[in-house]
């Protein structure tokens, strides 16, 4: 099972750092990682694979949301199901 | 994976445009239901409802998580009651809708559909019963909704059923003035009623449906008005192409949920019905489509051309993004329930008749229109006929939901809170139309040739 994490804020030290932090301690490896600044707006697409995930999907949502809160970015993660549907014929 | 400005606009429509699945409704046969004894009958409709949708709103919940979309209602459309109430010598048949406002509590959704009765070319004893009990049904129930299929194309119209529910309307509306007459929301006067509507407040569980389904219902005027902001000068053409592909990211993304759903509860997928519904909310507004598009305002001369080629253009892409397309499917105009359209009444660009020949192009009918408390039942029923006439004339689908707000006038406002918003008084035509609806009988159905 395969997911989306999207972060999007602000440029600044350690986003990465923090967001995969999360994503080691639940045992959720990342796969690929896309980024772009523009105007120092941050905008990164990982996405990872959930197989060996120790924690539930909730916890690990719950989680990097809170991490989202304390460094200012808005950091979502969701099934990849979501986008292959809307964006694939 | 999806490309990286796939996965932005994902989640950009999601954010800031307010895509979001409006409803999983569950469809539920009671047939099983059916008791001589209406005690015994409604403890198997409580007890049927409660079993089968026990992980409905949690397994909903669920995937709303793992998505990150949002999944707005959670609601279930029954058989219609008058077919299970009629065996049983009840003389009432409120105690049918006591029992399924405690079913839905029970199961934590918001709204339950199928206290209705389907009457095209005449009544049973169980459909003058249940027709004789919407009133204080719906003034005694919180979650109940209830529907009267009047007319189709191959029967015609029951003007006798015409003539009834203009009264039942009236005392609904009576029941429930505390409240701005709030029970004439949940009540929709059908002609060509589809048995598998996900939408509130006329889904039923048809006759010919399985056991239990899934159905869902998308939305995202939103997402439609952002797509045509980005195209200016776009030509029809180009307009219907951005929507048809607009329309299939939504479907696509009501299909996944349908299915999971279905899947996870153990019931088949029934059908995505993929109408643009609008909410009360800034960004949610069909209206402002219609606007965006080139009009001044919504109800402006070329109004009904928009929606037109949207409601069409919504259809084919949606068709094309999932093979169970059902319901509805096109566009929602209820006036309460779209700020563009509540400005576009308060500053005098829409009006009752502009809305009825927009109704003649898109889904559904006279939706959500206030008028005003004293409207006479006659001139109800006469808008339930001319609505009913445009859906039996042209295949399609047509109901009114409408509210003579008990006490108010033209120049007042019934704020029915929530999804249903607030709507504006509209004015009626005052002249008489009680000697045509008095007639009484039926319309004949008309001819399906000679198409003119």
């Amino acid at each position: 099972m395969r997911a989306v994490v999207t972060v999007i804020g602000k440029d600044r030290t350690g986003i990465i750092y923090n967001v995969s932090k999360i994503l080691a301690e639940n045992s959720v490896n990342i796969e690929d990682i896309s980024q772009t600044v523009m105007h120092d707006f941050f905008t990164m697409i990982m996405l990872v694979d959930m197989s060996n995930m120790s924690a539930d999907f909730s916890v690990l949502k719950a989680a990097l949301e809170e991490v989202g809160e304390t460094i200012g970015m808005s950091i979502r993660i969701q099934h990849e199901d979501l986008f292959n549907a809307m964006h694939t014929i | 994976m999806a490309m990286f400005k796939d996965v932005l606009e994902t989640v950009r429509m999601i954010e800031k445009e307010r895509l979001d699945i409006r409803t999983i409704t569950m469809g539920i046969s009671l047939l099983d239901c059916i008791d001589s004894s209406g005690a015994k009958s409604r403890q198997k409709i409580y007890e049927k409802i409660t079993r089968l949708a026990e992980n409905l709103v949690k397994e909903g919940e669920r995937i709303e998580n793992e998505l990150g979309i949002p999944i707005v209602n959670k609601r279930i459309s029954v058989t219609p009651i008058s077919l299970i109430a009629g065996s049983s010598d009840d003389k009432n048949y409120v105690e049918y809708a006591k029992i399924l406002d405690a079913a839905a509590a029970t199961v934590g959704i918001n709204f339950i559909g199928g206290f209705s009765a389907l009457v095209p070319k005449g009544f049973t004893k169980g459909d003058r019963i249940l027709i004789d009990s919407i009133p204080e049904a719906l003034a005694t129930t919180n979650c109940v909704c209830s529907s009267v299929n009047l007319g189709s194309s191959k029967a015609g119209i029951n003007m006798d059923a015409v003539k009834r529910l203009g009264e039942v309307i009236k005392e609904t509306a009576y029941l429930t003035r505390d409240a701005d007459s709030i029970g004439c929301a949940k009540f929709v006067a059908f002609a060509n009623a589809v048995e598998d509507n996900p939408f509130m407040a006329g889904a039923f569980h048809g006759v010919g449906e399985a056991e239990s389904v899934l159905n869902v219902g998308v939305s995202g005027p939103g997402v439609v008005k952002r797509a045509l902001e980005k195209a200016q000068n776009a030509s029809f053409g180009e307009m219907a192409e951005i929507i048809k592909k607009t329309a299939f990211k939504i479907t696509r993304a009501g299909h996944l949920v349908g299915t999971t759903v279905a899947e996870r509860l153990n019931v088949p997928f029934g059908i995505l019905d993929l109408s643009l519904a609008p909410t009360p909310e800034i960004g949610d507004s069909v209206a402002r489509i219609l606007e965006e598009m080139g009009l001044e305002h919504c109800g402006t001369h070329g109004t009904t051309a928009a929606l037109a080629m949207l409601n069409d253009a919504v259809k084919k892409g949606g068709i094309m993004a999932s093979t169970s397309v059902g319901g509805f499917s096109g566009a929602f105009i209820p006036v309460s329930e779209d700020e563009g359209m509540i400005e576009a009444v308060e500053c005098g660009a829409l009006t009752f008749d502009k809305l009825e020949a927009m109704t003649s192009v898109c889904s559904v009918g006279i939706d959500m229109v206030a008028i005003p408390g004293d409207t006479p039942a006659s001139t109800i029923s006469g808008i339930l006929a001319d609505e009913a006439a445009i859906g039996v004339i042209n295949n399609k689908t047509t109901g009114v939901r409408i509210i003579p707000v008990y006490g108010k006038d033209v120049g007042d406002t019934a704020e029915f809170g929530g999804l249903l918003g607030r709507a504006p008084i509209m004015p009626v035509n005052k002249n008489d139309c009680s000697v045509f609806v008095n007639r009484g009988g039926q319309i004949p159905a008309p001819i399906h040739s000679f198409k003119n």
